[in-house]
């Protein structure tokens, strides 16, 4: 099970790793705590031990967060956080899957069950006697920042939403957290996009199996993963682009699914990572082009950027920085601290929040040091963190861009 | 459709070369953007520049020996060059480190004169323009040095190196600290964190101070703090009442680091882009020209359009030029001719590990603008270039900067001159 899950060319890579140490200086997790030993140890290093036939139980790999820094920084091309996840799924399936792992890793599964009763399960996520009772029965911090359920679904609204008649059409992969707990997001992103000549359709569709993936439930993520890309490849088949403005939640369709998941032969999934965009990529592209809308008026207003670990995994640079560059008035410090620790499920979990908290510092401080009133950052569960981390607000980069438009 | 982009200049590679390319780009008023696989070797590098150590010997002043090396050395870099173009580079290199991220922190030396530093294991490396906080570590310098070992630092071998300074005819000798870090061991990087920490170093200090000599200059791992080696390496001074210098250590490297950190925040501030994971994938061509590169980015292609590409992907080590086991090198980005391949019959390796080697003088074949062979913009820079040994001369940040240098004037002179008409 474990072979047939590794793909050649994901191990290959192996073989040009030089041991040049790229890697470790990239790692937000290891230069915060020596539970994790770093991506080349655990990596390149331990993988010549992992055999079928002689398993590790080499358990630190548990503590890479999957952020993707050393795949990028890499100048030899050794996929070496996607073979930690291999390794992760190894240890997990002999090791045993804790209940709270596969309870956090299921969005959609939370999201329905919160998003009815959003008052007192908000609520209920804030009480300090209730929260301790949760850390000690599932092992979900009683600290970790858990996001507020917006009570509505932004698919109710988008239903509602009269779409324009005419326009370049465009599907919108809103994903989980736009859908339970930021819908104004995406309704933001429908206008911006609307603003500039589009016509938004929004098909069905449900979460895409990132955080399954980033706890080891490859089973399950596999399936959920493929259901999302047979609901949106009969629109990539003709051409359609598809945009999302869930950096994590575009990765895993753009790249994470097919080299982690090992679904590289899957032709509609191949299909969909091939028309997936980030919104701040394809806004930039039109930019490119001309195409772009710039009616911005004046947003007086200083403001940090953080790009999120799986945002520069789309190996696309910070298109953000760009785009919000041409907003007049506004002043942007791009900040250059890794991680904001959270990455994804990872910080929520009691063992690895004081780690997150630490990766984190660094990010926290910066923002606090940078005069800035508003963190922007593109990913959810970034910004839910660096709330958490900073007691400042955030935005999604298109939230700003929204405002500069007044739409 | 598949994401295009624009851009004046596309810069390839993301090490000195490339930065520094294209950080002088971005100032001069180019738009630029820098794709590169992934980190370059800052991180590796002692974080010194060395522009000409050997020549074959020893060199003292690198600028009075530079006339005798290219004229023994036609093909060489600095020969295409010529030796006014290095100054000026890393008159630039020194202004971008003293406006960088890291307050106070400089570069001192120059052509004039070589620094005689020690490596880890205590040998004697010529360089010219080394960092503030290695600048006492001169060996030509009067005094007793104490080189002092971090006992997490499990890379570190003090005594080795005070050992071999010995034996170089150097006061030398080794203590050790032990100071806690948190953890039983740590890296050169996790140790310049908490170097960046004022208690740490005031823990460290006081241990330290126990153990020197009067008059003992001190030489410390370079782990004097990442985010303000200046303010780390000087706080040291004042708390130990001794000169303080930083030995380059095994990789990573924290003086390689800061400059990557300095190059990558000027880039940003001249308004460049930095992609970094992005792998060049395809070639767009007309005629003489190439008009585009396609990269690749997850889940797709993006293709950067550009009226320049500068190539500073670097040579056998980075990858960027391979050796096939038909026996022939390629340029494996763009595809572009090479020169300095030894002949057949020809010796193509040394048996000394350290010793001459004829492969390594491949590189991208360039005329005298360094432009690369059959091509009408694509300038080459760093170690693709032919004709050197830089781990011999003790050259490489010296060809890097110089020619980073160059090719960006030769960019900016052409955009002026297009501008004009």
């Amino acid at each position: 099970m474990i072979d047939d899950l590794r793909h050649e060319p994901l191990r290959s890579s192996l073989d040009h790793c030089v041991k040049c140490t790229i890697c470790e200086t990239a790692c937000p997790v290891s230069n915060v705590t020596p539970l994790f030993p770093g991506p080349k140890y655990v990596g390149p290093q331990a993988e010549r031990y992992r055999a079928a036939a002689q398993p590790s139980d080499e358990w630190s790999v548990d503590y890479c967060s999957g952020c993707g820094l050393c795949t990028m920084s890499c100048p030899q091309g050794v996929k070496i956080a996607e073979l930690n996840a291999h390794a992760r799924y190894a240890v997990k399936q002999r090791k045993g899957m804790p209940l709270r792992d596969r309870l956090i890793a299921r969005p959609t599964v939370l999201g329905r069950l919160g998003t009815p009763v959003a008052p007192v399960a908000n609520a209920t996520l804030r009480a300090r006697p209730l929260r301790a009772v949760v850390e000690r029965v599932l092992g979900i911090h009683r600290d970790a920042p858990v996001p507020s359920f917006a009570g509505r679904t932004f698919r109710k609204w988008a239903r509602g939403h009269q779409a324009p008649a005419t326009g370049t059409k465009i599907v919108y992969f809103h994903g989980c957290g736009t859908e339970y707990y930021e819908p104004d997001v995406g309704e933001k992103v429908v206008a911006v996009l609307e603003h500039n000549g589009y016509r938004v359709e929004i098909p069905k569709q449900d979460c895409c199996g990132l955080p399954l993936q980033s706890n080891g439930l490859f089973e399950d993520a596999r399936k959920y993963v493929l259901r999302l890309a047979r609901a949106l490849a009969p629109h990539a088949r003709d051409g359609t682009l598809i945009v999302g403005n869930a950096t994590s939640c575009t990765l895993m369709l753009k790249r994470e699914a097919r080299e982690i998941l090992g679904l590289e032969d899957d032709p509609d999934l191949a299909l969909v990572s091939r028309q997936t965009y980030d919104i701040c990529e394809l806004l930039l592209e039109l930019h490119d082009r001309g195409q772009l809308r710039t009616d911005f008026e004046p947003v007086e207003e200083v403001v940090a950027y953080h790009a999120p670990c799986q945002q520069q995994g789309h190996w696309i640079g910070k298109p953000a920085l760009e785009l919000l560059a041409l907003v007049p008035g506004l002043e942007v410090r791009e900040l250059d601290a890794r991680c904001c620790g959270i990455a994804g499920t990872y910080g929520l979990k009691r063992e690895k929040y004081p780690i997150a908290m630490e990766v984190g510092a660094d990010l926290f401080g910066q923002v606090a040091a940078s005069g800035a009133e508003l963190v922007a950052c593109d990913s959810e569960t970034c910004r839910w963190m660096i709330e958490h981390g900073t007691h400042r607000p955030s935005a999604h980069p298109v939230e700003l861009l929204h405002r500069a438009y007044r739409l | 459709m598949s994401p295009s982009l624009s851009y004046d200049v596309v810069v390839l590679g993301a090490g000195v070369a490339g930065l520094s390319a294209a950080t002088q780009l971005a100032e001069g008023g180019a738009r630029v953007c820098v794709l590169a696989k992934g980190v370059g070797s800052t991180h590796l590098a002692p974080g010194t520049v060395d522009v000409l150590g050997y020549s074959p010997e020893r060199v003292e002043e690198p600028g009075g020996a530079l006339g005798e090396f290219i004229a023994a050395h036609p093909e060489h870099p600095y020969a295409l060059m010529g030796a006014q173009a290095i100054a000026p580079a890393l008159e630039w290199f020194a202004a971008c480190i003293e406006r960088g991220p890291q307050p106070g922190y400089s570069y001192t030396g120059g052509l004039a004169r070589n620094h005689l530093l020690p490596t880890a294991v205590g040998a004697i490396r010529p360089s010219a323009l080394v960092p503030e906080t290695m600048a006492a570590g001169d060996m030509r310098a009067a005094g007793p040095v104490c080189v002092v070992g971090v006992r997490v630092l499990r890379d570190f071998y003090a005594s080795v190196c005070a050992g071999n300074l010995r034996r170089a005819g150097i006061d030398a000798r080794a203590v050790e600290v032990d100071v806690d870090v948190g953890r039983v061991e740590a890296n050169s990087l996790g140790l310049a964190r908490c170097f960046d920490d004022e208690r740490f170093r005031a823990a460290f200090a006081a241990r330290l101070a126990m153990l020197l000599r009067p008059g003992e200059r001190v030489g410390l791992p370079a782990v004097l703090g990442l985010r303000d080696p200046h303010g780390a390496w000087s706080d040291l001074q004042r708390r130990l009442g001794h000169a303080v210098f930083e030995v380059p250590t095994l990789p990573p490297s924290a003086p390689g680091m800061r400059i990557y950190n300095a190059l990558v925040h000027a880039l940003r501030r001249g308004g460049g882009r930095l992609v970094l994971g992005s792998e060049v994938r395809g070639v767009e061509r007309e005629a003489g020209r190439v008009s585009a590169v396609r990269a690749h980015t997850s889940g797709h292609e993006t293709t950067y359009h550009a009226r320049w590409v500068v190539l500073a992907t670097g040579g056998f080590a980075s990858g960027a030029i391979e050796l096939g086991s038909d026996w022939r090198a390629r340029e494996t980005v763009l595809g572009l001719p090479l020169r300095g391949m030894p002949p057949a019959g020809e010796p193509r390796f040394g048996a000394d590990y350290f010793g001459p080697q004829p492969m390594s003088g491949v590189g991208v074949a360039v005329d005298s603008s360094l432009l690369a062979q059959d091509t009408e913009n694509v300038y080459v820079a760093g170690a693709a270039l032919p004709g050197a040994m830089p781990w011999r001369e003790g050259s490489g940040e010296g060809i890097s900067l110089a020619s980073g240098h160059f090719v960006a004037q030769a960019v900016l002179e052409h955009e002026v001159a297009a501008a004009a008409a």
